[in-house]
């Protein structure tokens, strides 16, 4: 069952920047890039956990701001030469209006 | 589109490394077809001496393992050298007859050892040493014979009998001269090196030249000019490499000594490239593999077609990869005329250090015994640092100048599991590992795989002995013109002088007019980008929230939970009852979980909750309270002792003067933090010698310090000038902060700035009146637009996206 879950005009999250997103388990972190895609990932690093949504947005990758970790926006890998894996949810704009989906067995993280 | 056909003809580290960064610019551009003579994949030729002393084996010292060629889609053709390039049809034959075409032909034969022509030279047992098959030979005769002679007592004919004798020979060196490694050392340090070596058990013949090489089948002896002769079952020359340029030769490219390039390291054929020990640039032919990774990094930009970047030859330093014997050279280490000498020699510690100077910069390097600093002297030489500052502790090594923190350590001394990096943890062990089975050769990619010196960087210098150590000359030292980011080839100086000189006036305008690789560049450049932007174009430029730390974004520090810290101005240190109730009022109200004084003398409040931050300052700004920028690279602090208004020591009022002083410079943006201090009298209670701007009131009037820091590596302050009103205090000061703002690196302290362009440059520029008054006029303009608190904007709505979560609705 898809599940997509409205959250924001995409005019809310400033380019090359982000947004937190609140649920009642974790946060998610939104990002924005310069060609106005939106990317959600789990909002910490699998470093030290630290809070990927507060890190600087470039192409498509966030830096992570405690230890400079690189996280692929688009798969959640760390890129190299560090190793791990923060887990992504699907994103998309339609009209302006921002979704994302939350699965299953992402929710019960 | 059809992809173009690169062939490299050389399987060995310079070409390798040419392709390895042509993949990193542009992995598509070419189909890659490589040739190389030896049966082997790419490995590491200079760690060829620890394999012949038992210290590694021969798969240690792989480079480029066979999978890596082809996960890189390159065709690898080994043992099956080339022996003709057909240059009208562009292909290229091989002894086994495989011919293939080419686009671009990248030569990278590399040298062959010298062999002296004598009698015998041919005969079994006659070798060079320059790749596995010599080390195979070497350690194949050692279990059968006994007595070996190395002709050449250079760097490799040394590294070679030291091998020999490690696998049980009886071995003698023969020179031509006098004294060892003419070409590296000096005579003192040659004669220390000679007498270390003989105690190990090698015999040396000085003076000595070869006439001939005795033996039927296989040597026998080596007969000397003057008569004399010695026995020997194995003859190693160990007395030069030749370019090897045959095949370019052959082919009517034109060679010299080497093949001859340009500073793109083309040849005279326009569509051949040729880097390495092969190679003639500018006159110069090079054996060490520093300058062949700086000419791979060029060439390979120029066969990605983007056409910038230029080799314009190296200075070169050695090490010599005898275990137990450390030993460093660099540049011209025999003195000229015009040339002075500083010497430290000790005899009983077997010490020696020599360096040569002119002019108070360092031209060349002789260390014996103790090279720990042999990496920041090369350092020094490259950049052409002006000593005159520490000339005399320069001896006593980098340490000296009061690095308190992990420098005075002999790291190659300790044990593997000693941290080197104390902020990550990294031990020497670790490191060791990684620059060994990673292959890694720059400071960079050890920061890269093992985050050692990543962080705070007061281990660099730790970092780089080891990886100096590990890989013998192989490591390249930081090159003296280092890129701002991996976005760019460009320098800190090259941006800020665009920006200033051709007017660039935003991000995406520097990017364009300097050919940025990436599109909105990386985490390392935005932040350095928006600081220099903002500093040359002060109310011009619209300062990026996206290009900050998130410290300066959210004007808050952030703490290792994600929460953040809030730290109120207090000018000059001053504080009022009613503030004090607003700050205790608010860490009730928002449920503050830590209240602490700072060491700048404020009050910090731990814990906040982002979204809580806001309505926190909202509740500050009531009290007349603003941000005390204690998370931003600007002006922090001005702390200051009670001075003459209470203090029986006092000599003038430091309290006032320190308010001033902060009034004049909040909340401007500088390259990194700047912390300034006015003590009332010289006991200097407010600590005004560590700080990036110190006063200390006499009772004649103010000296002025510059460039201190009490953080990773303490270093006092340099005396500036003496003034005798407040006045001038506050114009010297915003001229200083001016001069720091322009001219500055983004992330330099004042104090490695100050060590970088020498105090007597910042002495002349603060000394010259007009200049001065120029750039404090500078400051105050730009203040008008900096002195607005972020917090009071904040407060009042402005990003409020930046503080505000999404909510799920419904």
């Amino acid at each position: 069952m898809t599940n997509w879950i409205e959250i924001a005009r995409l005019e809310e999250i400033p380019r090359l920047g982000s947004r937190v997103l609140k649920t009642d388990t974790m946060d998610i972190a939104v990002f924005r890039t310069n060609d106005d895609e939106i990317f959600a990932l789990k909002d910490s690093c699998p470093h030290k956990g630290g809070p990927l949504s507060q890190g600087i947005v470039h192409d498509h990758a966030v830096t992570c701001p405690l230890h400079n970790w690189k996280i692929d926006l688009r798969t959640g890998e760390v890129l190299g030469p560090d190793e791990g894996c923060v887990h992504h949810y699907a994103a998309k704009v339609e009209d302006g209006v921002v979704s994302i989906r939350l699965r299953e067995e992402a929710t019960a993280l | 589109m059809q992809k173009q056909k690169l062939v490299l003809i050389g399987n060995g580290m310079a070409g390798i490394r040419t392709v390895e960064e042509l993949l990193k610019l542009e992995p598509e551009a070419y189909e890659v077809t490589v040739f190389g003579s030896e049966p082997y994949p790419n490995y590491n030729r200079i760690m060829l001496s620890p394999v012949l002393a038992g210290e590694k084996t021969v798969d240690d010292i792989v480079l480029n393992s066979y999978e890596w060629y082809a996960e890189n889609g390159i065709t690898l053709h080994t043992g099956d050298p080339v022996i003709e390039i057909d240059r009208v049809t562009r292909r290229v034959r091989t002894a086994k007859g495989e011919q293939v075409g080419y686009d671009r032909l990248l030569l990278a034969t590399g040298s062959y050892p010298f062999i002296i022509p004598v009698p015998g030279s041919d005969l079994e047992g006659v070798i060079g040493f320059r790749d596995i098959d010599d080390v195979e030979t070497m350690l194949e005769s050692a279990k059968t014979y006994q007595k070996a002679v190395v002709i050449g007592g250079g760097l490799l004919g040394l590294e070679a009998a030291n091998g020999l004798l490690k696998n049980g020979m009886d071995v003698t060196v023969v020179h031509l001269l006098d004294t060892l490694m003419e070409r590296q050392l000096d005579k003192p340090a040659a004669a220390l090196l000679q007498a270390n070596l003989e105690e190990r058990g090698l015999k040396f013949m000085m003076e000595a030249q070869t006439a001939a090489i005795t033996g039927q089948d296989r040597v026998q002896g080596v007969k000397f000019a003057d008569g004399s002769e010695v026995e020997a079952d194995l003859v190693v020359m160990a007395v030069g490499i030749r370019p090897n340029i045959e095949l370019a030769q052959s082919a009517g490219i034109y060679c010299e000594r080497g093949i001859v390039v340009n500073d793109t390291l083309q040849t005279y054929d326009p569509s051949i490239y040729a880097v390495g020990e092969c190679v003639q640039h500018r006159g110069q032919c090079y054996g060490l593999v520093a300058p062949l990774f700086e000419q791979a990094k060029v060439c390979a930009n120029h066969l990605a077609k983007l056409g910038f970047g230029r080799y314009e030859g190296s200075v070169t330093s050695t090490k010599l990869k005898v275990t137990g014997i450390d030993l460093f050279s660099a540049g011209e280490f025999n003195e000229g005329d015009e040339d002075e000498t500083l010497v430290l020699q000790d005899p009983a510690q077997g010490v020696y250090k020599k360096l040569v100077i002119h002019d108070n910069r360092i031209k060349g390097a002789v260390m014996y015994g103790d090279t720990l600093d042999g990496t920041w002297y090369f350092q020094m030489l490259r950049d052409g640092t002006d000593i005159s500052g520490f000339r005399s502790t320069i001896l006593f090594g980098q340490h000296d100048l009061g690095d308190a923190g992990h420098g005075d350590e002999r790291i190659l001394s300790l044990d593997d599991s000693a941290e080197v990096c104390g902020c990550n943890g990294v031990s020497k062990g670790e490191i060791v590992d990684c620059i060994v089975k990673k292959g890694l050769f720059t400071l960079d990619e050890v920061r890269a795989h093992t985050k050692a010196s990543a962080s705070c960087g007061s281990c660099t210098g730790l970092v780089e002995t080891l990886l100096a150590s590990t890989v013998g000359e192989g490591y390249s030292a930081a090159p003296s013109k280092k890129p701002l980011c991996t976005c760019t080839e460009h320098s800190h100086d090259d941006v800020i002088a665009s920006i200033r000189d051709q007017e660039l006036k935003s991000m995406p305008a520097v990017r364009e007019a300097m050919e940025w690789k990436t599109p909105d560049g990386c985490a390392s450049c935005r932040p350095a980008l928006n600081y220099y932007l903002l500093a040359a174009w002060p109310g011009e430029y619209e300062d990026d929230a996206q290009s900050r730390f998130i410290n300066e974004r959210a004007h808050g520090n952030i703490q290792k939970d994600g929460t953040y810290s809030v730290v109120p101005r207090m000018f000059g240190g001053l504080v009022k009852p009613d503030e004090l109730r607003a700050i205790a009022d608010v860490a009730d109200k928002f449920d503050v979980p830590e209240v602490k004084v700072t060491g700048g003398q404020r009050v910090d409040l731990f814990g906040v909750k982002k979204e809580d931050l806001p309505a926190m300052w909202a509740d500050l700004n009531a009290a007349g309270m603003v941000s005390g920028h204690a998370y931003g690279k600007a002006l922090r602090t001005v702390k200051t002792c009670v001075g003459k208004s209470w203090c029986r020591f006092g000599t003038q009022d430091s309290t006032g003067l320190g308010v001033k002083l902060e009034e004049l410079t909040w909340g401007s943006w500088m390259p990194h933090k700047f912390k300034m201090a006015v003590s009332g009298c010289p006991r200097n209670c407010a600590e005004a010698t560590i700080k990036d701007f110190g006063v200390v009131c006499v009772d004649s009037g103010y000296e002025l310090h510059i460039g201190g820091n009490g953080g990773i590596k303490v270093r006092v302050t340099d005396l500036l000038t003496k003034v005798e009103t407040e006045d001038e205090v506050l114009e010297y000061s915003g001229a200083f902060v001016q001069l720091y703002r322009e001219e500055a690196h983004y992330l330099e302290r004042t104090a490695p700035w100050v060590e970088r362009v020498g105090l007597n440059y910042v002495k002349d520029r603060m000394a010259d009146e007009h200049g001065r008054q120029a750039l404090f006029e500078r400051f105050k303009f730009s203040q008008q637009f900096a002195q607005h608190d972020p917090w009071q904007e904040r407060a009042e709505g402005a990003q409020a996206h930046e503080f505000t979560p999404l909510k799920i609705v419904g």
